[in-house]
């Protein structure tokens, strides 16, 4: 038997192979219905619940698989879906009527209840919803105790009101917005289950029990019951999750992809060509941007105000945008977005993102007069998040026209970042960016710039700014609430607690194997719409 | 024999118990807060964040942190992951696609690297083993992503032979291109392996005593030359096997595999201690095992070697 030793080791080699082999594959699913499109998605990172999905992998499930009272057109306008008329006369109380006939997929009917216990359910403390702050304007709530939200009241099935602690103008523009949406009463039995396998209202439902699998994909398939205005034209949606653009890229050009809504730094020179007409290239509600602290030294005061619109003068965004991103970002005008409506390119003082090195160095010298300059400048990032490029290219910038030092602070991960910054323990000024909740100027100026908001984290205060803010929430009308953001803005030019930079684009694309793709306000495609061929 | 895996068996206790409480010290200690970043760019609401701490234990101490998780572990319970997960239906469902990926690599390394390694060593010198060496220094030289992006280009996308990225299931025949790019680099290392330890075997007075004895070449290859040259090339086979299990996360990555590097990558990023001490755990054991199973394997090979009494 000697050959037969030479036989034990590979048996044994295969053993070791076969030993740590448990369970094996899960049964191949079939492709299935072929009117079916797929879609790039990225592994949710909370359960599915509305009112704790605050990420866009999570978004594009909940928003295809719920129906709130409104729904943004491609253009950002809000359209009724479940709601018949949100009615108000002094923007703090809201009269809401409900269309009849609406069903969840599991037979319960969408009553003014389903709406007003989701809406308790997302803002009570001790339920921890990361979305629990979209409800602060609501009477009742409270960041301190659980307590319910007193604000709303039920008159009956179909009629509920809200009352909010304060005149906000924008109230029924976010009502569109994930956080909102109406939940069955399964839910509460266990919520836990339910963020597993949501049951919704909406133009799809999960295709079966355990549609989600965590980390590869999520089958949808058309609700036939849903009425509202995004019948779905395709049999449903399939959102494959990625860990690459690359990866998805590579299967969108091999034609297993339909739509890709995001384009990999490695295919941006490229994409136009590869795709044609499929390419999508536009402006998006995201606005991008450095923060410097107002506690940070030489940059308080007369001072900072002069080193703030130096800085900013320094900086060619022309170039970067064409140089770094291949003209997929638009050179910011304000601190907003150009889809949004009361977007404006020509505030007074928006000069001040022009470049202008003679300009710059007048202002820095300025500066100098009240007190030398002392240190280098830097700007810190994640470096998870290819940031380092454009990072780069600003310091740059500075250096190039300031003559003083400036350069990039990278941190390993976006956590890090963000932590210290939470924490302000950050001593440099760092990037900061805006994607908008909801297709309103408010949503980029007010958690951002208003006095002591949740994502002020610069400390900006100005109580010009913030009485402008209060005008606009006020106003009756959109022009005027729209007129009253643009003068904070005004104003902010001067400041510029954060330095604007670009807007970006959405870059993305289709595959030939489908048609009428159209990306909405918030970058993502309107899955409903999309024909298979 | 029997005594020797148990005693080996024994030892692997305190190996778990410091590389568990290593790699959970490593994530403890990663600088950022996890919960912060689950805000995004949001402000953190301070009462939730609060809720959410201490629903994962991220309020205790490390020490009593550590504690929960190792209870968890022997009650089969692996925690849960940021998403709502149970970690154990993601070792569940990772491990098996890495596994098969593994596998196929590996089964290629040992089928060429073995093979052209033993026809080079024996003709040493001669053009097939010249220009196996050249090829194998290229391969060595390629850094994996490059190998990686090119197959995908080539293979994928303009000959369309393939899917470019693997789809959600991970069925076997998608996962041989992976495999082929995974197992090149080692491929190189086992030819260049096998060669030298060919050439130094040939070499000894065994090996010219059976021929003297007049055995047919065919049998020396088999039985003299190759037995006692695979030794250096099983230690690097169960090496590599480890290290496939681990460390293809470059190559998961690019090919959309839903196996353990790309989620476990995503679980470093995100902070979630959980997923990654239950990961590298997992690692740990299978680390354990493959090494005990490859010291059994010398013994099969070379009879010189026993184990215990």
């Amino acid at each position: 038997m000697r050959i037969s030793r030479l036989g034990t080791g590979v048996i044994a080699l295969a053993a070791a192979t076969a030993l740590v082999l448990t369970g094996c594959s899960a049964g191949g699913t079939a492709a299935g219905n072929s009117n079916i499109i797929s879609a790039n998605g990225s592994e949710p990172q909370n359960p599915l619940i509305p009112t704790n999905t605050n990420e866009t992998g999570g978004g594009k499930i909940i928003d295809s698989v719920f129906a709130g009272l409104v729904y943004y057109d491609a253009v950002g306008a809000p359209v009724n879906e479940v709601a018949k008329a949100i009615t108000t006369t002094d923007n703090t109380t809201y009269k809401i009527e409900l269309n009849d006939g609406w069903k969840f997929t599991n037979g319960e009917k969408v009553t003014a209840q389903s709406f007003v216990d989701a809406w308790q359910y997302g803002a009570l403390l001790s339920n921890a919803q990361l979305n629990s702050y979209f409800f602060d304007v609501i009477e009742g709530f409270s960041y301190d105790v659980d307590q319910p939200l007193t604000g709303l009241t039920v008159q009956d099935d179909l009629n509920f009101t809200v009352k909010l602690t304060s005149a906000q103008s924008d109230f029924p523009l976010r009502l569109g917005y994930t956080a909102f949406f109406p939940l069955p009463k399964v839910a509460y039995d266990d919520i836990a289950a339910f963020g597993e396998n949501p049951i919704g209202n909406g133009p799809y439902k999960l295709a079966e029990a355990g549609a989600w699998k965590h980390n590869v994909d999520i089958n949808l398939i058309a609700n036939s019951e849903y009425t509202g205005g995004r019948k779905p034209v395709n049999g449903g949606v399939k959102f494959v999750f990625y860990a690459s653009l690359d990866a998805a890229y590579a299967d969108l050009v091999s034609e297993n992809l339909d739509v890709l809504d995001a384009i990999p730094d490695s295919a941006m020179k490229s994409y136009a060509a590869d795709l044609g007409d499929r390419a999508v290239n536009q402006p998006a509600a995201i606005f991008q941007s450095f923060t410097i602290g107002e506690n940070l030294p030489h940059f308080s005061g007369a001072e900072g105000q002069l080193r703030r619109q130096a800085l900013s003068l320094a900086i060619n965004r022309d170039e970067i945008t064409n140089v770094i991103f291949d003209g997929t970002r638009t050179p910011a005008r304000d601190f907003t977005s150009p889809v949004i409506d009361g977007w404006s390119g020509s505030l007074d003082g928006s000069d001040v993102l022009d470049f202008n090195a003679t300009k710059s160095k007048e202002l820095w010298a300025q500066a100098n007069a009240i007190a030398p300059w002392t240190g280098s400048f830097q700007i810190a990032y994640n470096a998870d998040g290819g940031h380092q490029p454009w990072v780069d290219a600003v310091t740059n910038s500075i250096k190039n026209t300031l003559g003083i030092e400036a350069s990039g602070a990278p941190f390993p991960t976006f956590k890090e970042l963000r932590t210290l910054i939470t924490n302000r323990t950050v001593t440099t000024a760092f990037r900061t960016g805006w994607q908008a909740d909801y297709p309103a100027l408010a949503n980029f100026l007010e958690p951002l710039y208003q006095t002591k908001a949740g994502a002020n984290d610069g400390d900006y205060s100005n109580p010009a700014v913030d009485a402008l803010f209060l005008k606009g929430n006020e106003a009756t009308s959109l022009a005027d609430a729209n007129k009253a953001f643009q003068d904070a803005q005004v104003i902010m030019l001067k400041d510029l607690p954060a330095v604007p930079l670009w807007y970006a684009n959405v870059n993305g694309g289709s595959s030939t194997l489908v048609s009428d793709v159209v990306f909405g306000w918030n970058s993502v495609p309107l899955y409903y719409s999309i024909m298979k061929k | 024999m029997f005594g020797y895996i148990l005693r080996r068996l024994l030892q692997a206790i305190p190996v778990f118990f410091g590389t568990t409480f290593l790699i959970y010290f490593m994530v403890f200690a990663m600088p950022g807060d996890p919960v912060v970043a689950l805000f995004g760019q949001h402000g953190v609401n301070e009462a939730v964040a609060a809720q959410l701490r201490a629903q994962y234990h991220l309020d205790q101490p490390f020490i009593i942190q550590y504690f929960i998780y190792i209870g968890g572990i022997f009650r089969g319970d692996f925690g849960v992951s940021f998403s709502g997960q149970p970690v154990s239906e993601i070792l569940l469902s990772t491990f098996p696609v890495t596994l098969r990926l593994a596998t196929i690599a590996l089964f290629l390394e040992m089928v060429l690297g073995i093979t052209i390694g033993l026809i080079s060593g024996l003709r040493k010198g001669k053009l097939f083993d010249s220009s196996t060496l050249v090829v194998s220094l290229i391969l060595i030289s390629l850094p994996i992503f490059v190998i990686a992006f090119v197959a995908q280009l080539v293979i994928g996308i303009n000959l369309g032979w393939v899917r470019p990225t693997v789809s959600g299931t991970a069925p076997w025949n998608e996962l041989i291109l992976p495999g082929i790019v995974l197992a090149t680099v080692s491929v190189a290392y086992i030819i260049r392996l096998t060669r030298e330890s060919v050439i130094e075997t040939r070499g000894q007075d065994f090996v010219r005593t059976a021929y003297s004895k007049g055995l047919t070449s065919g049998r020396i290859v088999r039985v003299h030359i190759l037995r006692n040259s695979l030794i250096p090339v099983v230690t690097f086979l169960a090496v590599d096997f480890g290290v496939l299990m681990v460390g293809a996360t470059v190559t998961e990555g690019i090919f959309n595999i839903p196996g353990v590097g790309r989620t476990l990558y995503q679980a470093i990023i995100r902070g979630e201690g959980p997923t990654v001490v239950s990961f590298v755990t997992v690692m740990v054991i299978i680390y354990l095992v493959v090494n005990l199973l490859t010291d059994l394997l010398y013994a099969a090979l070379d009879p010189r070697i026993r184990y215990g009494k």
